[in-house]
């Protein structure tokens, strides 16, 4: 935890300044019996863009919930830009949500939808009229200012639902699966639009999302949640390399797990034996453990390659035999199936085969990766 | 698609059998109506005659203006706490009570009528020996029986549509700053008002109708239209009410067909925005 | 958490500041629900739930020449309390075979009624359920439309049916199949079939919002698996309309049990049912010691199906909300 929190302040202050933004304190949220937001701590930077990445039920709405005030924390704190809103009502809050399911107002126009907050805020009406255009632009809305939420597709209501939330100028915007609603080819060509919105604003925010390609194609930081606890949080890139558990591992993108233990331990490098694997595996860097503590590596398939000549060295390689081959068009994945059972697979561009012919099912090959590709997971 | 011609065959047979015998007797009634004879089956040629009694008939006149007075003001009142009774059974979460007053919800469209009627008159008249209020029966305590009633019919409808309806709604609302009685004014309102005026109309025609707790409930001078037909048809058929009857047949299906037409309208408004949102 | 709170009561602490704004309002709060909620609360308690208080009372007290007419249980006399519990409506009750008779009568038009309505009204809610959703809701309407009309006008009708010299009996008559007009009026079957009439909407309104959730594809992979029309009909849509069944059945059965107008307008003047005899008690022999202690054993036998349907209902609305 203590390595964790470090990290993620560190992070946290790289973006901006040393004070965080944002500190969510050790929070907790009980159902019952149920212990839903298990002891969460997390700093956000001031106009950093974060997403809290996990499987449904993982806990990561609630805790959204919780900075929006739709819930109370059962304990911890909240505390924004210097003042503590763990108690506050939703709506004494200077935050504002854009929700899952948009939550247009059915019986308002566009501008009525987001002139509402405005208004309760009891803003002159010539202001309110003036900063309602400025969002309908933002959101290149204008033409659509008196349409009802019905006659607006998927696309256009999410728009409408960020303008509403930004129109108050929030010193935080929660995204709620800000594109769960929209499918998939459009996903894809709003999340960009929405981060290009977001950043023109210049506002903090939080999206929750179970996309991980949402979450890596839109936020600078991704927390990895699994139930209620906040396992990994680092930038998209440092998630994918380098996870610090087998959960991030396995959630994001595939992987070749492996159980082992440490067989040499050096500063410089280390030596993990498995049972899965014929011979030892050589990582080309210390880690911090002691020898013969049981440890899982995990290897990415693009990062494994296959040859029909034996490598050389005398770790980081298996033979085996072809055991399946899913064909993807610019890549292949084939599944080699080593002695010990183990099945190893491995993402292979079809720019490869140039030279050769690409094996075929049951034909013997071997299996490779260089020294620094396995990651060690010590939890 | 051979199946499922069959039990078409077998629906529209049962649907047929079925509208016959909802219909039929309205129909027989109708034609009746129009009969010169004061035996209602015995057809002695067309006539009018027996509606232009009716509108002479002052008991019937007056009888109809208290039964319509009393719908109005009992149908709003039990819109207004059967409103809130909703609301409360689908919003306010588990309080202490609350399968106590669930159950005083579901009860009432149940018990018989007899049974509600005689407990509440019962009420009334000790509530007399107690506070000598209220004096006596009539058009106030017809009104408290039949809010009574009504307000049930109206919370199972309003407690369906809210909870139906998407609560995120009613959050964004909070978290752009609305407090809750804002809300529910601003935007819990305006969305349930079509479960609103069906439940008025619903709460108007059960009060307009009811015979029993009003019988039980009502003074010498307040005599409802239900209570006079009922008087009258004791004695056995009558012309005049079968001339009532059909103007009540026919109030009413101008009345559902229009009303239905609107609800439709409103259905698919509501369909269109579901599948937008969807 | 009281301890941090008071810890965080610092004027120059704004985080203290915000969680006393918090306190106020989590305190406010409640106060207002509890006022929202009292009203209908109130109502419910003061004119549904305790008359029935006042008609137990009552139910035990002695008829008396007075107005109102019976003795009041408690008794202030020379200074000494009396109180005076007479059990003899109830010993009444149960020993005279009018009222039992009466009561098993009742429950058992009921029964009846409940089974021709669920026979009648299953295929017709079925059949508008499964037809096509532009003609859904007109056909709804249609069944519905007479329900929206005057009870009354609805038991009328078939009193110039079922009369003596009524439409039924005059087809009879001109097609030769009687000599003499058939006593219909005022016999058990006349009592039958206008409670058929008068309650088959209370049946099929219920079937048609549970049948109506009934996906299609489930019919169409039961065909898909061999199985026939009729034992799909009794294999996947029966079981999964059970709620709608039950719930109709309780809605046509409780109320069915304490009917007053249908046995009193078409009814035989001999085999009583329990709702006219309440009332004859009531408004006729002015006994209301007695017509409150019919009135409690009848809610005796009636408060186990209104909590099992309402038990019902509510775990049918519970699972909605999830949804």
């Amino acid at each position: 935890m203590n390595m964790l929190e470090s990290s993620v302040n560190q992070a946290a202050g790289a973006a901006a300044g040393a004070k965080p933004y944002l500190q969510i304190v050790d929070v907790v949220k009980k159902f019952g019996d149920n212990t839903v937001v298990d002891h969460i701590n997390l700093n956000i930077a001031r106009n950093e863009i974060f997403a809290l990445l996990g499987s449904s039920g993982c806990g990561k709405s609630t805790l959204l919930r919780m900075l929006a005030g739709m819930e109370t924390p059962s304990s911890g704190r909240i505390i924004l830009d210097g003042e503590d809103i763990t108690h506050l009502a939703p709506y004494e809050r200077p935050i504002n949500m854009m929700f899952q399911s948009y939550a247009l107002f059915p019986h308002m126009s566009v501008a009525q939808n987001i002139a509402f907050g405005l208004k309760q805020d009891g803003l002159p009406r010539g202001e309110i009229a003036e900063r309602v255009e400025r969002m309908l632009e933002l959101v290149q809305m204008k033409k659509y200012a008196s349409r009802k939420p019905f006659q607006l597709s998927g696309g256009q209501q999410q728009r409408v639902a960020l303008a509403r939330s930004l129109a108050k100028r929030p010193k935080l915007l929660l995204l709620d699966e800000p594109l769960g609603a929209l499918d998939k080819k459009l996903r894809q060509q709003t999340q960009l639009e929405l981060v290009n919105m977001i950043e023109q604003v210049g506002v903090t925010c939080i999206m929750v999302t179970h996309d991980q390609e949402e979450a890596m194609t839109m936020a600078g930081r991704i927390g990895i949640m699994s139930d209620g606890q906040l396992l990994q949080v680092a930038s998209p890139g440092e998630i994918y390399e380098r996870p610090n558990c087998r959960f991030t591992a396995e959630f994001i993108g595939e992987t070749n797990l492996f159980g082992g233990h440490v067989v040499e331990d050096e500063p410089d490098y280390v030596r993990i034996q498995s049972a899965e694997l014929p011979r030892p595996v050589h990582i080309g860097h210390g880690i911090t453990g002691t020898l013969g503590m049981p440890v899982w590596l995990s290897l990415r398939p693009e990062r494994v390659g296959v040859s029909r000549q034996q490598p050389v060295g005398d770790g980081n390689w298996a033979a085996g035999t072809v055991h399946d081959i899913a064909y993807l068009g610019g890549f292949s994945i084939f599944h080699v199936r080593l002695p010990t059972g183990k099945v190893v697979k491995a993402s292979v561009p079809a720019t490869r085969w140039r030279e050769e012919a690409a094996p075929t099912w049951d034909e013997p090959v071997f299996v490779s990766w260089a020294d620094n590709d396995a990651v060690v997971l010590t939890q | 698609m051979n199946n499922a011609n069959n039990l078409s065959v077998f629906g529209k047979l049962s649907l047929g059998a079925g509208f016959a015998f909802l219909y039929l007797p309205i129909v027989v009634l109708v034609v009746y109506s129009f009969n010169a004879s004061k035996l209602v089956t015995v057809w002695a040629g067309f006539s009018t005659h027996w509606y232009g009694e009716l509108f002479r008939d002052e008991a019937v006149l007056s009888s109809l203006w208290l039964s319509l007075k009393i719908a109005f003001l009992a149908s709003t009142m039990s819109v207004v706490l059967g409103t809130i009774a909703g609301l409360v059974l689908a919003r306010f979460g588990p309080f202490r009570g609350k399968s106590l007053f669930a159950g005083m919800i579901t009860a009432p469209m149940v018990m018989p009528e007899v049974i509600t009627g005689l407990s509440m008159l019962l009420l009334f008249v000790q509530m007399q020996q107690w506070f000598g209020h209220p004096a006596e029966r009539g058009v106030l305590t017809i009104w408290v029986g039949h809010v009574t009633l009504c307000m049930a019919y109206v919370t199972v409808v309003i407690r369906a549509r809210l909870v139906e309806m998407d609560r995120s709604v009613e959050e964004a609302a909070m978290d752009l700053g609305a407090r809750p009685l804002k809300i529910f004014f601003l935007i819990t309102l305006p969305i349930i008002a079509p479960a609103i005026a069906s439940g008025f109309l619903l709460a108007f025609t059960l009060s307009l109708d009811d015979l029993v707790i009003t019988a039980f409930l009502s003074g010498p001078g307040s005599t409802t239209l239900p209570q006079l037909i009922f008087s009258r048809v004791r004695l056995g058929l009558n012309p005049e009410i079968n001339a009532l009857a059909t103007i009540t047949v026919l109030a009413v299906a101008v009345l559902v067909v229009s009303a239905n037409r609107i609800m439709v309208r409103a259905e698919r408004r509501r369909a269109r925005l579901a599948a937008a949102a969807a | 958490m009281m301890s941090r709170l008071l810890s965080l009561r610092d004027s120059r602490d704004p985080a203290g500041r915000a969680a006393r704004r918090a306190a106020w309002w989590q305190r406010l709060a409640p106060r207002g629900r509890t006022l929202v909620t009292a009203i209908p609360y109130g109502w419910l308690l003061l004119f549904f739930l305790v008359p029935f208080l006042f008609v137990l009372q009552i139910s035990f007290s002695e008829v008396e020449i007075a107005s109102p007419p019976y003795r009041a249980l408690v008794e202030r006399s020379e200074d000494v309390l009396n109180i005076a519990l007479n059990l003899g409506n109830y010993t009444y009750i149960f020993g005279d075979p009018l009222y039992f008779d009466a009561y098993l009568g009742s429950l058992e038009t009921a029964a009846v009624t409940t089974a021709i309505c669920l026979l009648i009204g299953y295929p017709i809610a079925y059949t508008i359920a499964r037809a096509p959703e532009a003609r859904r809701n007109t056909l709804l309407m249609l069944v519905m439309l007479p329900f929206w009309t005057s009870f009354l006008v609805r038991v009328y009708a078939w009193m110039g049916i079922l009369d003596s010299n009524g439409l039924v009996n005059q087809a009879l008559l001109a097609l030769g199949l009687v000599d003499a007009p058939l006593q219909l009026m005022h016999t058990q079957l006349s009592v039958q079939i206008v409670m058929v009439y008068a309650y088959l909407p209370f049946m099929i309104l219920p079937l048609f919002s549970n049948l109506v959730k009934l996906d299609g594809r489930l019919l169409e992979a039961a065909a898909d698996l061999g199985c026939r029309p009729w034992k799909t009909f009794l294999t996947v849509t029966l079981p999964l309309s059970k709620n709608g069944v039950v719930a109709g059945s309780m809605l046509v059965f409780i109320p069915a049990v304490g009917e007053f107008v249908i046995p009193e307008l078409v009814g035989t003047p001999e085999s009583l049912m329990i709702g006219k005899v309440l009332w004859m008690e009531f408004f006729d022999n002015n006994n209301w010691p007695m017509a409150a202690s019919v009135t409690i054993v009848m809610l005796a036998l009636l408060i186990l199906p209104i909590v099992y349907l309402h038990k019902r209902e509510e775990k049918a609305l519970a699972r909605a909300a999830r949804r």
